[in-house]
């Protein structure tokens, strides 16, 4: 065990699998010598090679198709795009090409690539940084969309998406990379992709989050905890697919439940997750399923970003509502 | 005091008129201009040559038939570009990769797709996009227009990394092709790995309506490649032996570890853009298109190949009934095709099903089985 920022874990999983598996590449804008801009690829070059680590000119549509084509010569690209605000200026690489390569083929050729992208606001990071646009790909048949909300998923779900033949968006949170420490285990370890993670037992309401709005709904949760209110959370972890037979179970002890998100209401998955939740588990709910998320404007100017996005007090007034639901 | 012109815009844009003059070894008289070159064949490779022209010509005859019949469904023309397409993938070896776009099915079918499989493609069955049996090295054909140039980047990028000797990737677009963004991504990525790909651009002088004028005030768009910073030439793309002796040296020099390679092939395309509809009619005048017709590459090299005494009308009508039973036994072979199920693409969608499409396989399967 080592205790690993959330960035440190994801340097540490493309470490692990740069040693474990040498069709493994990484690649991206300032991601070789420089390290990455945040320095999730701090000292890869050094260990692996230009060869293995290097850096591309700076255009992301021609980043994915690259990985595209290298996957065809048996290769295990790990590309990042530098922001995920950027990902427009590949989303048919991603979206028309990547995502269909197995479907279109008969499902003879694999294209295991794994996109690395951080987002997530709090940061006051200027225009197209921190949106929240993984409902444009998790809506994409044939991707896999992952975001992890701790240090020790972060690796162990980066090493499932790398390890795994088909393409995963892996989306890391700004926020997160450096304002939690947790123990990570050293070497190769997998948490499963598909899989929701119940992260905090109760009995009285379930709150279903992800990414950085986990970390927030726990918050609220010890806080009613308090008051005697029993409150579940479960990471999604995985936003394509969603892990209905977890969430559906959660809902059916509880009978409430509240949907978290960053990402505006008429964006992100919670809209998903409410209706397969209604669709599976009606006849169990004491109470509406409520959902809290980012207003419908495009994402907030810095200055604006603490009135704009989502928090603890936003969920608890919402949690509240829910419980109080007769 | 004279003024003193820091910059001189205007002649820059001069100097912009510098026009390229197209390689070419044979004329659109039949006459031979570059006797160097053309000494390096013998009469039987002139033979082979024409004969893979006539057997696209017969092909596109044949395949406009078959769509107008509803045999086949989505078919782009290929009529005047015979020279094009056969003389450059001629020149490439099966285990090359190539990344064809949509109108490149000829040079697919001659890099080792069976014409069943293509036909498959054409309508529509999956089947047609399954090269394992054959071991086709090749991405089925591209629809969005670009993309299949910064794929063959990566896979150039991929053949390089693997040191896999003497094996280049090759892709085609269009003139409308070339304003795209990953058009350009394409040839610079290339060149800044230095990877072995050749890039073709078949300039058939339109993208659908849109005559090759609006596309760029480049005067060629084999100059494009200077962007990348690397080597472009233009091409008469009506002279087989121009197109080859071309693509022939791009790929070698691409393959002995020099980087990537732009060439345009001047040509056109005879008729529609597709026939899904499309009637050139309305956008080209027959006083454009005569002069196009009369430079039809099958002319030019039918007339020197019969002042050799190596081609006759009887021997060209006999190859194409060859042509025309090898069409109607694709034909027949696609019919037997099993039909498409929905559980089949479910299961194609992932490795692993998600639970998500693993449910939908177990309706799908149930439905299926009524």
């Amino acid at each position: 065990m080592a205790t690993m920022s959330y960035i440190q874990a994801i340097t540490d999983a493309l470490r692990t699998q740069l040693k474990n598996d040498d069709k493994t590449l990484v690649f991206g804008e300032d991601v070789g010598k420089n390290g990455g801009v945040f320095r999730a690829t701090d000292g890869l070059q050094a260990e692996f090679g230009e060869d293995r680590v290097f850096d591309t000119p700076l255009a992301e549509s021609g980043i994915i198709g690259l990985s595209t084509g290298l996957a065809l010569q048996g290769f295990r690209p790990i590309p990042e795009i530098q922001f995920f605000g950027f990902v427009f200026e590949a989303m048919d690489q991603i979206a028309g090409q990547l995502s269909r390569t197995r479907y279109r083929t008969n499902g003879t050729v694999n294209v295991p690539v794994t996109i690395r992208s951080p987002f997530g606001g709090g940061t006051h990071t200027p225009e197209m940084h921190a949106d929240s646009l993984e409902a444009m790909v998790a809506s994409v048949p044939g991707l896999r969309v992952v975001t992890p909300s701790n240090p020790y998923d972060a690796k162990g779900l980066l090493i499932s998406a790398i390890k795994n033949n088909d393409p995963v968006v892996f989306l890391e949170n700004l926020k997160l990379y450096r304002s939690m420490k947790a123990d990570v285990p050293e070497g190769e370890y997998e948490v499963p992709l598909d899989k929701a993670n119940v992260v905090r037992e109760g009995t009285d309401l379930t709150i279903i989050a992800y990414s950085a709005e986990v970390n927030e709904s726990l918050k609220v949760a010890e806080k009613l905890e308090k008051e005697g209110k029993s409150v579940e959370v479960v990471d999604l972890r995985s936003l394509a697919p969603i892990d209905f037979e977890t969430i559906v179970k959660s809902a059916e002890k509880t009978h409430r439940v509240l949907v978290v998100q960053e990402a505006q209401r008429l964006a992100g998955v919670a809209s998903k997750v409410v209706s397969e939740i209604s669709e599976r588990a009606i006849l169990s709910l004491d109470a509406p399923i409520g959902r809290v998320s980012a207003p419908d404007t495009i994402y907030p100017f810095g200055l604006a970003e603490d009135d704009w996005l989502p928090n603890a007090e936003d969920i608890e007034a919402k949690a509240r509502e829910i419980l109080e639901f007769n | 005091m004279s003024e003193v012109k820091f910059v001189d815009f205007v002649a820059k844009k001069n100097d912009l008129q510098d026009q390229a003059k197209p390689l070419q070894v044979v004329n659109g008289k039949g006459e031979i201009v570059n006797q160097e070159v053309f000494d390096k064949y013998s009469d039987e490779d002139l033979v082979k040559f024409m004969k893979l022209m006539v057997w696209e010509r017969t092909l596109h005859q044949r395949s406009n038939a078959l769509t107008r019949q509803g045999r086949l469904g989505f078919y782009a023309p290929t009529e005047g570009q015979e020279a094009s397409e056969m003389g450059s993938q001629l020149a490439f070896k099966p285990s090359d990769f190539m990344l064809p776009a949509y109108r490149d099915i000829p040079q697919l079918i001659q890099h080792g797709l069976p014409i069943w499989k293509a036909f498959l493609w054409s309508r529509g069955h999956v089947l047609g996009n399954d090269y394992t049996d054959e071991n086709v090295q090749a991405l089925s054909p591209q629809i969005i227009i670009g993309a299949q140039y910064i794929e063959t980047a990566g896979v150039a990028l991929g053949i390089k990394k693997n040191k896999t000797e003497d094996t280049v990737a090759f892709t085609y677009t269009g003139d409308g092709g070339t304003s795209q963004g990953d058009f350009y991504e394409g040839i610079n990525f290339a060149g800044a790995f230095q990877v072995p790909a050749v890039f073709f651009i078949q300039n058939n002088g339109y993208a659908i309506s849109v005559p090759r004028r609006v596309q760029t005030a480049a005067v060629t768009l084999a100059q494009k490649g200077m962007a990348a910073g690397i080597p472009y030439v233009q091409v008469d793309g009506m002279d087989f032996l121009a197109v080859y002796e071309t693509a022939k040296a791009a790929r070698e020099y691409a393959a002995a570890g020099n980087g990537p390679v732009l060439i345009e092939t001047l040509t056109f395309r005879f008729g529609p853009h597709t026939n899904a509809g499309d009637d050139p009619k309305r956008y080209r005048t027959p006083e454009e298109e005569q002069p196009w017709f009369d430079n039809d590459p099958l002319i030019r090299y039918r007339k020197l190949l019969t002042d050799k005494g190596l081609w006759s009308e009887d021997i060209e009508n006999a190859y194409v009934d060859e042509v025309k039973e090898e069409i109607k036994d694709a034909v027949k072979k696609a019919d037997e095709a099993p039909k498409q199920k929905i559980s089949e693409f479910l299961e194609n969608v992932f490795e692993v099903p998600t639970p998500e499409i693993a449910e939908q396989i177990k309706a799908f399967k149930a439905k299926e089985a009524k």
